[in-house]
């Protein structure tokens, strides 16, 4: 089934530079895609115009159903329900213990405590934090951080887990133990990942789908596993 | 059930973050404070004059003296003019025998008054005015009449009187509506720096999906409690403080014809006002600033 469909979508901003020019792509249900692109290549508009925090100027993105394009900014929170998203830099607030940063996105729900309980710690612990609930995050690595920010986009169990160079501040080994979560919240739970990286070395060893951004147009869609080979033909 | 959690979760946060930020907190409580101060002040002021004024403005009264050889048919015949005169508040006739009475009464001086045989006095018209500012008008139109000996409601000193207090009593409206709305920017410009710094925490709250609403409510309703928080004073200020100057002048200022406006009720409505502009000026404010963080 598809997820994402993203038809001869444009980004021009208002300075008159194209972000992103003409993309299609499509990705189905359960899918786990890397997107990597240079800095500048427009990687980040196209992520950011998955949950509608940058609106496509032309063309259609329709994600889980909704058309981005149209969704006007009173409704976003329509489309942010049933995705996660995950950043760099973590986006924690920094006076809430990791549990109550979890349960803050259902909090803003209204979802009662009674709900939020079991589900904060099933989110909790499916990232390996069980022992750190208390904790805030000044109290954790980076590794543990972007555990919690999982966590947090997870918690209210998306179809989609929009993931924005998340290893991007941490070490190759902490970033291989972040990566390797993606892959089994993929694997266990079904959830489509979307994954912006700048990694090739993790990228070539996942052997994922990988669309390759570049100058604002898809420049390859490659299928599971096969970019390893794509890029060492181009190298040799 | 579902908006009742939320508006309940509200409330808990805007209290729990008007303490973590305490210094920006203090910051827009005390610039509340000090203004809604100003406010009272100019609260007390305009009322006291509008009442100075009004209690001024009923007492006055033209006086109009009939000749002695007036019939009773003419003097009602000015009566009648008087009254059907739009500017005419009442026209009222006072014979010269219930000005005896009356002064008989004041003082038994007066009681030689009997000896006289025939009654000097002379009958009259008193004459109250809709609005003071015709006074001389009506009194120059009274002068004209054939049987009017003389109109006098006092000319020169009334006229001066009420312009000045007229004068004072729209500058003080000018300043409160001026300090309301200083208020009402510096409250909100204060709001704005304490969302300024919270602007991660409205991003994470737009990323987890929640409604503008639900982002919203919190922060109007922390808006809410600075501007209570901040009128505390200024009210404890105004009723004790009033009460002090009413109890220690008596009620009055230089003359007996200045009094001060008596403290009850007056200082609860008063209070009243500076516990709404606080409130609601620090909620408008509130929503005002975190609207420009819901824009994408």
């Amino acid at each position: 089934m598809r997820l994402i469909k993203v038809e001869y979508a444009y980004k021009i901003y208002k300075n008159g530079t194209t972000a992103v020019a003409d993309l299609s792509v499509s990705i189905d249900k359960g899918e786990f895609v890397f997107v990597i692109g240079s800095t500048g290549s427009g990687k980040s508009t196209f992520i950011k115009m998955l949950y509608r925090e940058e609106k496509p100027t032309k063309g259609k993105v329709i994600v889980g159903g909704i058309d981005v394009a149209k969704l006007r900014n009173s409704k976003v929170y329509k489309l942010r329900r049933k995705l996660g998203v995950v950043f760099q830099d973590f986006k924690l607030l920094p006076k809430l213990t990791v549990y109550e940063n979890v349960a803050f996105a259902l909090e803003t729900l209204g979802l009662p405590n009674s709900e939020i309980r079991p589900k904060v710690l099933r989110a909790i612990e499916a990232v390996g934090l069980k022992e750190k609930t208390r904790n805030l995050p000044s109290q954790l690595s980076g590794g543990e951080q972007q555990r919690v920010s999982i966590a947090r986009a997870l918690v209210n169990d998306p179809k989609l887990l929009i993931c924005d160079e998340p290893t991007g501040n941490l070490d190759p080994e902490t970033s291989k133990e972040i990566v390797a979560l993606l892959d089994k919240i993929n694997k266990e739970l079904g959830t489509t990942i979307i994954m912006a990286t700048h990694d090739k070395e993790l990228v070539n060893r996942m052997k994922k789908r990988v669309l390759v951004i570049e100058d604002g147009v898809l420049a390859r869609d490659d299928q599971k596993g096969s970019y390893k080979v794509h890029e060492s033909v181009k190298n040799s | 059930m579902k908006a009742l959690r939320i508006l309940k979760r509200s409330i808990r946060d805007s209290f729990k973050s008007v303490f973590r930020n305490f210094s920006l907190s203090m910051a827009s409580i005390v610039c509340t404070t000090i203004t809604l101060i100003l406010v009272a002040i100019s609260l007390f002021l305009t009322y006291n004059v509008r009442q100075v004024t009004t209690n001024l403005e009923s007492e006055l009264t033209i006086v109009v003296y009939f000749k002695g050889d007036v019939t009773e048919k003419q003097e009602e015949e000015i009566q009648n003019d008087m009254k059907t005169n739009p500017k005419i508040e009442s026209a009222k006739l006072k014979t010269k025998e219930e000005w005896k009475a009356e002064m008989k009464k004041s003082s038994e001086e007066f009681a030689l008054i009997d000896d006289l045989g025939v009654n000097p006095l002379l009958d009259s018209l008193i004459v109250k005015v809709q609005d003071v500012k015709d006074l001389n008008e009506v009194a120059e139109k009274l002068k004209k009449y054939e049987y009017v000996e003389s109109a006098r409601y006092g000319e020169g000193m009334v006229e001066n009187i009420i312009s000045i207090f007229d004068v004072l009593s729209y500058g003080a409206i000018g300043i409160v509506g001026a300090l309301v709305l200083v208020t009402a920017f510096l409250i909100g410009n204060t709001i704005k720096l304490t969302i300024f710094s919270r602007k991660t925490e409205i991003e994470i709250m737009r990323l987890v999906g929640a409604s503008n609403t639900a982002i919203k409510i919190p922060f109007v309703f922390e808006g809410f409690i600075l501007g209570i928080l901040g009128s505390i004073i200024p009210v404890v200020l105004s009723i004790y403080g009033y009460v002090f100057l009413y109890d220690q002048t008596g009620g009055y200022i230089s003359t007996k014809i200045i009094t001060l406006a008596t403290p009850f009720p007056l200082v609860f409505w008063v209070s009243a006002f500076l516990v709404i502009i606080g409130s609601v000026v620090g909620m408008f404010g509130s929503w005002r600033a975190v609207r420009k963080y819901l824009k994408i």
